[in-house]
């Protein structure tokens, strides 16, 4: 199978072919995918050389004159080091783009910590309006990016991840997928987390939301899910003799900064008695290189580890 | 479209009250108007573009990089008519659309939101691609930015792009006023021409001088115009 990011230089290849309005901007990473795309949309296919300020600069002018630019490259040098550019270039001109990255958190261990963001999301959440998608199959990247190209003027980011699911989901942008139900809390896992999640709540009796789009967060979805498991967050206490408004449990489980998604979860819920447990990557730097599976147990996000803490919190 | 000049009853010698409107001040320091008669120049005889034009797609674009001290280019946009007259005293004010650094979304005429220094000239690199991809070749984009400002990283990235792949759509007008710290080496257009740009230095005062330097042909390159005025003090 390929992978997310091969399916972006397809899709967005063919994307070029159908929409004049399009540019890909590239700072040599990922270029080689758009060789042929080059060859046919030379105006449209720009390659700015090892420069990201200019990188999100040009895409910010391109979109300026009209046009729907499509940046990419690693996370970390896409959001993190032209911060200021994606703030001032896009948000203040009053103009929107879509930023397609690669890398994340853990994508390639062995190169550490110069190349993982996993505070990318929590970064664009300081900002106003950006749509945030976090496929978890090469498909459903396909259909993600699909959506972002043709989502107007939006401003929408895409993480791509070496990490995959096993299969794809039938995904709506935006829509939590109810995978499956149960009566003791709620485990919403983003992207490539959901095969960990499954495995790791097997037995237990929670449902599972799968989501790909996390900004904005279907915060009716959640609150519809939270209103129908009635008897959420047994033993936990919280919300005891408050009536008919049991109290809601609810896991995050997402690929970057753990915690990123709380705040939306607490705001879904702002009106209901609820705890929540946002996992993820911790702040400190785990110093560790190996393979992604290698890593992730290493943060906590393995299978096992996840048992351990949901269960632990849903006791 | 056609850009036919628009006649308004203001002119260069009008700009001096226009920004005394602002400031209160008659008089203006160096700094204030460092960039008077270069901006000036480009409005009345360099750029196509109109009070009636502000969105057509093939108009030429005016990017204020230097975003500070704009009352030089607010009292341009009025004299040209983008911008109402009466809208000049409320400058700085919570119910003025005039900041102390410009806001496309709120200044008629204005091209892009500036203030943070280093964002125009990618932007206009940006805007010069855009245009080209849509086949408008007609357009040229002129990008006002200071010496000093071009210590930033930024606008290395920009000039490097822009020569490397002949960008020829593409103005820079540097103001010298000597503001930068530590001087470079060789002077500014000499970084330019390193990058394989065309190159022009002018008395920034000299409004001859200055119509001569941006209308200069630069056939399959991108061109720099170093206006020097007096130092910053």
């Amino acid at each position: 199978m390929d992978t997310m990011r091969e399916r972006f230089a397809a899709t967005a290849s063919r994307l070029l072919d159908d929409d004049p309005r399009l540019a890909v901007v590239l700072a040599e990473i990922g270029k080689d995918g758009f060789t042929d795309a080059a060859r046919a949309h030379p105006d449209r296919v720009i390659n700015v050389g090892i420069r990201e300020q200019l990188l999100v600069g040009v895409g910010g002018g391109l979109a300026l004159t009209g046009m729907r630019p499509i940046l990419h490259t690693f996370a970390s040098f896409l959001v993190e080091r032209p911060f200021e550019q994606v703030k001032l270039d896009f948000g203040h001109q009053g103009v929107g783009g879509v930023l397609v990255s690669a890398a994340g958190s853990y994508d390639w261990p062995a190169g550490g910590h110069t190349h993982m963001a996993p505070g990318d999301v929590a970064l664009l959440d300081t900002l106003d309006g950006w749509t945030v998608h976090v496929p978890g199959h090469p498909d459903e990247a396909e259909t993600l990016l699909r959506d972002a190209a043709a989502a107007g003027d939006d401003s929408v980011y895409v993480r791509l991840s070496a990490h995959s699911n096993s299969a794809p989901r039938d995904i709506v942008p935006g829509r939590f997928l109810t995978v499956r139900e149960g009566r003791g809390g709620v485990v919403i896992a983003v992207g490539p987390m959901l095969d960990s999640v499954l495995t790791a709540v097997e037995g237990l009796d929670v449902t599972v939301l799968y989501t790909t789009t996390v900004r904005p967060f279907d915060e009716r979805t959640l609150r519809a899910t939270a209103g129908a498991g009635s008897g959420a967050g047994a033993g936990s206490g919280a919300g005891a003799g408050s009536g008919a408004g049991a109290a809601v449990d609810v896991v995050l489980v997402e690929p970057y900064l753990a915690g990123t998604s709380t705040a939306a979860v607490n705001d879904a819920l702002a009106d209901r008695p609820h705890r929540v447990l946002g996992l993820g990557i911790p702040r400190r730097e785990l110093r560790r290189y190996g393979t992604i599976d290698e890593h992730l147990a290493g943060q906590g996000l393995d299978p096992a580890s996840l048992r351990e803490r949901v269960s632990g919190f849903l006791r | 479209m056609t850009f036919t000049d628009v006649h308004t009853a203001q002119g260069y010698d009008d700009l001096p009250r226009l920004m005394s409107l602002m400031t209160g001040d008659e008089k203006h320091g160096p700094a204030a108007t460092s960039t008077l008669d270069v901006v000036w120049v480009l409005y009345d005889r360099v750029l196509r573009v109109s009070p009636v034009a502000v969105d057509a797609p093939d108009r030429d674009r005016f990017l204020l990089s230097k975003g500070h001290g704009p009352m030089a280019y607010y009292a341009v946009l009025a004299a040209k008519g983008f911008l109402p007259e009466s809208l000049l005293p409320g400058f700085g004010a919570y119910e003025s659309p005039l900041g102390h650094h410009p806001d496309r979304v709120l200044v008629p005429g204005a091209e892009i939101s500036s203030g943070s220094l280093g964002h125009g000239l990618p932007l206009a690199v940006g805007s010069a691609l855009g245009l080209r991809a849509q086949g408008l070749s007609g357009p040229a984009v002129w990008v006002l930015v200071g010496d000093a400002e071009l210590d930033e990283g930024s606008n290395h990235e920009a000039i490097a792009y822009a020569g490397a792949v002949g960008l020829e759509r593409l103005h820079t007008v540097v103001v010298d006023n000597a503001s930068a710290t530590h001087r470079r080496p060789g002077g500014i257009a000499a970084r330019f021409e390193a990058a394989g740009w065309s190159t022009a230095t002018v008395d920034g005062r000299d409004h001859q001088a200055l119509y001569e330097a941006y209308t200069a042909p630069h056939p399959g390159r991108p061109h720099a115009v170093v206006a020097r005025v007096e130092a910053k003090v």
